[in-house]
């Protein structure tokens, strides 16, 4: 397929991106000055990437839709990042790292973006150390580690529960200074509504002001897009509220390819949903299992009385438990990857041995972490977890164990990019979590911050100049071309056609009914039945928004109904697509779990002979079915096995 | 604990269409509020009925919904963040309300804060006075393995105290000078605590007091509301702190 190129280099694996970083162009440093970059969204990606193309001497403007870079969620990963730094000794090593991202992720990624993901991670916690990230250090005042899903070493750096907070605040310091000397324009409350494209490449960005409503017109040479994922298409889900997918989605609409967009990510540690007013999802961070106990009880008639509040968790002895990680996967326990604990918690859910109210949740508890350690060890390590935890349920973690159920969490599926990280638009780069690159079918804990800080920091930066050498001589982006008039004239039609929508129901009604579909049938389990039921509820759901949505305020005013307007018109597409890529995946793997392909004892099955491929998604125009490319996954370094954490 | 449900509460708060129009309180009524809905979720539920009866939602700050992004910034009953301790808007819970209760709701009231629509705010101040000078001026690349020099535990912990801030400006709403003192320091600690940081620590506090006093927060009289309200607990130490390196480096100049 000629459109996909993705440029992976020859030769062995581990000397790939060192042969590539050499046979690559270099932009001089006089010409770095005449170029402009755009890059939209300030989070680890974002923010590293703005910041260290500044570095370099680019011209760089950096948007994002929050009042500061600092806020973009981010922050709110708790856990930790990997590297494979061997610090303790266990035998870990860039193969391992490797080869654990590539097994977690159930064979759906590149070898070679994926080991030099693993290649590069070290520099990452050197330049965040080096930034005055506050990292958990040991007593010799070394850095410490601590363990996460799916593997068996310990390589997860961490500060408190805050580290993506603290690594977003190094490269918001490090954008920061950038910004202070002129080389970064930011342009905090803009949100970017579509890729402007010249002669077929990326030339700039429209975008809205949302405190005046005014549509507004960049260019640049290129324009990287670093917007995180879509999950806020299920409306509940870890995300922030004003996550979305839109840019990406316009990115798809001008011509990139959206890839993999089934595989989400269902987190298995969050706080149950409360009722119908809830509006989002909290995380408990995987380092909880670390040290707590996920289980149920073991009888039915114990389930069905916690279910009544008829008694709680600690009236319940220990043989009456059942923890069922333990049970399942001895070697792993309760360290295995998300999407199996997942699937593991719904499985018990769903046979009735739920503990709350609604029967969707388990324990996760402390209590014999505390016997053993004290509750001293256990306050320092999640201290924050257990604050947040108490603040919103009204239960003390420490007396009683916390309960959790599944909750969308990250998109591993998203516009596919070449191992320069360019999409299939010349000039158009997407980092972090909005590309598909690197996670496959499922991510390991603590490895987002990775890769949004590899691509920030360590590729894009290198790759981005094989491009722009051969822009040197193109002059600053017009935006007064016809193409800018074109695609400001098409923003401002969408906006407007909202807007006169007038209908009786706001938003967020078209949201929850997006969402509920979703979930049951997009959700932890899907089958090729309820895949169709999706496609067919959301047509009508998106029917039903264009005609009766109601968008109050003005146009030129802030005005976030007609943000969230904006983009739950995307959500509904991109759910759409959601369903068409699951229906075509006939198999299970990583995230992604089909009921028609899984083994007697109900694990996921993949299918290799037909499924080991990147599904590469092309717009066809409004209303037109997408165009469905392959690009097929070679392993020449790992051997494909049923995944088993047995 | 189990949800119980509020029946009625009746919700004041702060209008005022953008910067230029003069703003007034307008009292609505709501219903049916579950104890276990967070605060957000309760302006969530009155911004639709609103919708439904053709009046402009109200604007209002919010982002994660976890208590990390300081996004959310509404001063409640008089406090920010409200009832609560230790917490962001975001993560108040309705079960702090009684039944019947009239909830006030304001924006942070700060004259380097102003209002860009009802509850919003503009805080770039904040951000003027980072880029003053609150980094370590190191690029990407070529700096040294992250173990080449230990860093005391105690130190690296102190500093991650003050790393916590998230920048919300609650510390700033509550004090009657309108102070950034908190916010200030917060950043000079996290740095300062830190090998790293510590090069730069002198030019970087006296850049970003100088800068703060230019954007028109008031000065700092020690009333320690700051602390008090501040959700993630930073402490007015490192007030202290930040007025030892500002001395030293005035001293030294």
């Amino acid at each position: 397929m000629s459109i996909l190129e993705s440029k992976i280099p020859a030769g062995p694996l581990a000397e790939k991106w060192n042969n590539h970083k050499s046979a690559i162009k270099v932009v001089s440093p006089a010409n770095k000055r005449k170029l402009e970059i755009i890059v939209v969204g300030t989070g680890l990606g974002g923010a590293s990437a703005a910041a260290s193309l500044a570095e370099l001497g680019y011209n760089v403007k950096a948007f994002c839709y929050q009042d500061s870079p600092r806020r973009a969620h981010s922050i709110a990963a708790q856990g930790g990042i990997n590297a494979a730094k061997n610090y303790q000794n266990d035998n870990d090593s860039v193969f391992r790292l490797f080869y654990d991202t590539i097994k977690g992720g159930d064979y759906r990624a590149r070898e070679a973006n994926v080991y030099r993901l693993a290649e590069v991670s070290p520099n990452i916690i050197d330049q965040c150390v080096a930034q005055g990230v506050p990292f958990g250090r040991e007593y010799g005042g070394l850095l410490d580690n601590r363990s996460f899903g799916g593997v068996l070493v310990s390589r997860t750096f961490y500060a408190r529960g805050q580290t993506g907070q603290q690594l977003l605040i190094g490269a918001y310091q490090a954008l920061n200074r950038q910004i202070s000397k002129g080389n970064v324009e930011m342009f905090n409350r803009h949100e970017m509504l579509d890729v402007v494209k010249i002669d077929g490449k990326a030339r700039g960005i429209i975008a809205r002001d949302m405190v005046s409503g005014e549509i507004k017109r960049f260019g640049a040479h290129a324009v990287v897009v670093a917007t995180g994922g879509y999950g806020n298409v299920f409306f509940l889900s870890t995300n922030a509220m004003g996550s979305n997918g839109s840019a990406a989605w316009q990115c798809y609409k001008q011509g990139a390819l959206m890839s993999n967009p089934c595989f989400v990510q269902i987190h298995p540690t969050c706080i149950p949903v409360h009722g119908d007013q809830q509006s989002k999802l909290t995380l408990m961070s995987e380092s909880l299992r670390n040290d707590g106990r996920v289980w149920v009880p073991k009888k039915k008639e114990d389930a069905v009385k916690l279910q009544k509040g008829e008694i709680r968790a600690n009236d319940i002895p220990d043989e009456d438990r059942d923890f069922y990680l333990e049970r399942r996967y001895p070697s792993y326990g309760n360290l295995v990857p998300r999407d199996v604990a997942s699937r593991a918690a719904k499985e018990r859910c769903d046979e009735g041995f739920g503990v709350n109210g609604e029967g969707k949740a388990v324990f996760l508890d402390f209590k014999y972490s505390i016997e053993r350690l004290g509750k001293d060890v256990i306050e320092a390590r999640y201290g924050n977890l257990f604050q947040m935890y108490e603040k919103i349920t009204d239960v003390d973690p420490y007396k009683e164990p916390m309960m959790i159920y599944p909750a969308i969490h990250y998109s591993m599926g998203g516009t596919w990019v070449d191992y320069n990280l360019m999409t299939t638009v010349p000039g158009l780069y997407s980092i972090g979590e909005a590309n598909f690159s690197d996670h496959g079918a499922n991510r390991l804990g603590a490895s987002a911050l990775m890769q949004g800080l590899a691509d920030g920091y360590f590729i894009l930066p290198y790759t981005i100049g094989d491009y722009l050498a051969d822009e040197i001589m193109t002059p600053k982006i017009d935006v007064k071309a016809p193409e800018f008039d074109a695609a400001e004239r098409a923003v401002s039609g969408r906006i407007e056609k909202l807007f006169n929508i007038k209908g009786s129901k706001p938003v967020d009604y078209f949201h929850k009914k997006l969402g509920q579909t979703m979930w049951d049938n997009v959700g932890m389990a899907r089958n090729a039945e309820g895949l169709k039921k999706a496609i067919t509820d959301i047509k009508e759901i998106r029917a039903e928004f264009w005609k009766d949505v109601r968008i109050p305020g003005e146009l030129n005013n802030l005005n976030p109904e007609l943000e969230k307007a904006g983009r739950v018109a995307d959500f509904l597409d991109i759910g759409e697509l959601m369903a068409r890529d699951a229906l075509d995946r006939n198999e299970s793997c990583g995230g992604h779990f089909r009921e028609e392909s899984a083994t007697e004892e109900g694990e996921a099955k993949r299918n290799d002979e037909k499924f080991t491929y990147v599904s590469c998604w092309e717009y066809k125009g409004e209303g037109e079915e997408p165009t469905l490319h392959k690009e097929d996954l070679v392993f020449e370094n790992v051997k494909l096995t049923q995944r088993s954490y047995k | 604990m189990a949800d119980k449900i509020l029946k009625k509460l009746k919700i004041k708060v702060w209008r005022q269409n953008n910067a230029k129009s003069k703003g007034k309180f307008e009292t609505y009524t709501i219903e049916n509020i579950s104890t276990g809905s967070s605060f957000l979720e309760m302006m969530d539920i009155l911004n639709n009925q609103l919708i439904e009866e053709g009046i402009d939602p109200i604007a209002f700050d919010h982002d994660c919904r976890e208590g990390i992004c300081g996004t959310c910034s509404l001063y409640i009953n008089g406090r920010p963040h409200g009832p609560d301790t230790e917490v962001t808007t975001c993560q108040l819970h309705m079960r702090k309300f009684k039944d019947g209760e009239t909830i006030t709701i304001e924006p942070w009231r700060a004259r380097a804060f102003p209002v860009i629509k009802d509850l919003v705010v503009d805080r770039t101040a904040f951000e003027k006075i980072l880029q003053a000078g609150g980094f370590v001026s190191v690029n990407t690349g070529g700096v040294p393995d992250a173990n080449t020099i230990p860093i005391n535990r105690d130190d690296a912990e102190e500093s991650m105290d003050a790393a916590a801030c998230i920048g919300c400006g609650a510390c700033v709403a509550a004090c009657k000078n309108s102070s950034a003192m908190l916010f200030v320091s917060a950043k000079v600690s996290h740095l300062a605590k830190l090998p790293q940081g510590k090069v730069e620590a002198k030019s970087r506090a006296k850049n970003m007091v100088s800068k703060m006093d230019e954007l028109g927060f008031g000065g700092c009289t020690n009333t320690q509301a700051c602390e008090a309200e501040c959700p993630k607990s930073i402490s007015i130490t490192n007030i202290a702190r930040l007025n030892r390196e500002y001395l030293v480096a005035r001293i030294s100049e």
